[in-house]
């Protein structure tokens, strides 16, 4: 028998949805990923937050969302210059399916300091 | 010419039974399947389902000739025979869309399932199928808010949504069932879920539920950082009952309230809906007594209309049956009702015993939910089957976690995550789902443990109502 570990005081508890519950993805796991959103014909768009701030519908989008990209490093590299600018904010990749008026799929991929 | 009244008892067919009629675009289309007593002929029969289901009776009377029956008749257009199976014939018939009240799925099947069912000339009838033209889908309201507003009212994007029916399903008090709903959503669940016989009794009072079902939310919330909610159930003895339930659920702040449209009627269920629409909550429907209706292959109503009619009334979840657990449901049926719920268009497509193009237009899709006797090593084959616009709800396979409802909660989301996660990376998850969760659960104890205990649980009955093929 094993406790289960989460509680309000400790921020470790906070998960992010899809994909939270797992290992963080390799730097090979999230290209896979980000294939997947291209090959779904989706349009990728980094987000940011700062944490304490998370938990509303809207982060701040970092650009415009990508339409149209389908070169997987040009979308990682994106993603790698909104964590520069904002390095402890929360960032999130989302595959934005214009035909569904709907995110297909989100990911957190670099967490700032969890509050 | 104007007719002439001639009293007596004509044949049906020279009224209703017309082969070479062509189905208008706005016709109600339905195919029964027709079991009919020994030595009368298909087209009499097939005619006298029109008539019986729409204007007929079993003697002429004057009024007839007051009124354009020519233009208000239902009209057997078709018979076909059923493969494999040559004590019945698949009869099709055609109704104008005047016959029908606007936006009220009550009226259309009070003509469609009404006496015509109890008809001593068939020895067993099946609707099998309905085409609502669009032009009667746009006076219905449809689900409260569809699957793209839930995800966005959720935050929950690009996988399915796991819930949990909390058990025992009957006999806890408030706050004890408060504390199964908080441990499963802090071990990772989007819902748990009232079970259907949970109304109001009295070890159990729906306001004490509600308050402390709330808590539960809001702390699980607040712990994990996520969206959540719970199926209120506001089934009720009467309507007005049913909407003080509902109208006390989204004052305290409930974002999901849950009703079971058979029992509780399709006309309260409407209404629910239209009220979920207009105050922004979701509405969740399970669908008891369904397997009276909709199991006997010759008898009844089958599913996929039954889920039609719910995609009309409102709903935002339905239940659908999970292939592979422990109850009913034949995989390319199932399939094809799954499609029925979510898709805006759906092909005729006999092999899934989908008997007309439908076409949804602009209405709202609802979200098929796979409930009953499901646990984690149903993950792979469950995402493989009802993709990412599905609930998967684990109640036993939850709460039967060695370590209790948060360890089995945070077992089964880790599974559906690594499930997605293979998908997406192009691996075949029925053929590979062992590899999946063993490499999953190395990083998840509570994945290991609950994979352990149910290792041997299988319910590989076979299917009592399948599609309709050459079995023999």
């Amino acid at each position: 028998m094993q406790d289960y570990q989460s509680s309000l005081g400790n921020a470790e508890s906070r998960k992010f949805e899809t994909f939270s519950y797992l290992p963080t993805l390799t730097a090979d796991q999230m290209r896979v990923q980000i294939q997947y959103i291209v090959d779904k014909g989706w349009n990728p768009s980094v987000e940011h937050t700062e944490p304490q701030h998370a938990a509303g519908s809207y982060w701040y989008m970092w650009k415009l969302p990508m339409f149209g990209e389908t070169d997987v490093d040009a979308i990682l590299q994106e993603i790698e210059n909104c964590h520069t600018a904002h390095p402890d904010n929360h960032v999130r990749l989302l595959g934005l399916d214009n035909f569904a008026q709907c995110a297909g799929t989100s990911m957190v991929i670099y967490r700032g300091q969890t509050v | 010419m104007a007719k002439v009244y001639d009293a007596g008892v004509k044949d049906y067919r020279d009224t209703y039974w017309m082969p070479d009629y062509t189905p208008l675009e706005t016709d109600i289309l339905a195919c029964f399947k027709v079991t009919p007593q020994e030595g009368v002929p298909r087209e009499e029969i097939a005619a006298a389902v029109a008539a019986e289901s729409s204007t007929g009776t079993w003697t002429t009377v004057w009024t007839d000739l007051l009124t354009d029956l020519d233009h208000y008749k239902g009209r057997a257009y078709a018979i076909e025979d059923v493969p494999g199976d040559d004590t019945c014939f698949y009869a099709f018939v055609a109704y104008p869309i005047d016959l029908f009240e606007e936006g009220s799925v009550v009226n259309v099947m009070t003509s469609l399932v009404g006496n015509v069912f109890g008809f001593k000339a068939l020895r067993a009838l099946r609707l099998e199928d309905i085409r609502f033209p669009i032009a009667y889908v746009m006076t219905c309201n449809g689900p409260p808010q569809g699957i793209q507003m839930e995800r966005d009212i959720l935050n929950k994007y690009g996988r399915p949504l796991l819930g949990c029916t909390i058990k025992p399903k009957l006999g806890l008090s408030a706050k004890n069932y408060g504390r199964a709903c908080y441990e499963g959503l802090r071990g990772g669940l989007d819902f748990t879920k009232d079970d259907e016989n949970i109304n109001s009794q009295p070890f159990m009072r729906w306001r004490a539920r509600f308050d402390f079902v709330q808590e539960a939310i809001e702390k699980a919330e607040a712990e994990t950082g996520e969206r959540k909610g719970h199926y209120l159930n506001v089934t009720a003895p009467t309507s007005d009952e049913m909407m003080k339930r509902a109208e006390y659920a989204k004052e305290i702040g409930s974002p999901i309230i849950m009703h079971d449209y058979i029992t509780g009627g399709w006309s309260a269920n409407t209404q629910l809906a239209q009220w979920c629409q207009d105050n922004g909550m979701l509405l969740h429907i399970h669908r008891a007594m369904h397997a009276v209706l909709d199991r006997n292959p010759h008898h009844g109503i089958h599913f996929r209309v039954l889920a039609k009619i719910l995609r009309l009334s409102g709903g935002d979840h339905l239940h659908s049956g999970t292939v592979v657990g422990k109850l009913e449901g034949d995989r390319e049926a199932t399939l094809g009702w799954i499609d029925i719920m979510r898709d805006s268009f759906i092909k005729e497509d006999r092999s899934r015993g989908i008997f007309f193009d439908q076409d949804w237009g602009s209405m709202p899709g609802v979200i098929p939910v796979a409930s009953g006797g499901i646990h984690v090593w149903h993950m792979p084959a469950l995402v493989n089957i009802f993709g990412d616009d599905s609930c998967l709800q684990f109640g036993g396979g939850t709460l039967g976690h060695p370590w209790g409802n948060a360890a089995g909660a945070a077992a089964n989301r880790v599974a559906v995550e690594a499930c997605v996660e293979a998908r997406n990376s192009g691996r075949e998850l029925e053929k590979e789902g062992k590899d999946i969760l063993t490499s999953a659960a190395k990083h998840s104890p509570e994945l290991a443990i609950a994979m352990e205990t149910w290792k041997e649980i299988k319910f590989e009955f076979d299917t009592v109502d399948k599609i309709d093929a050459a079995h023999k």
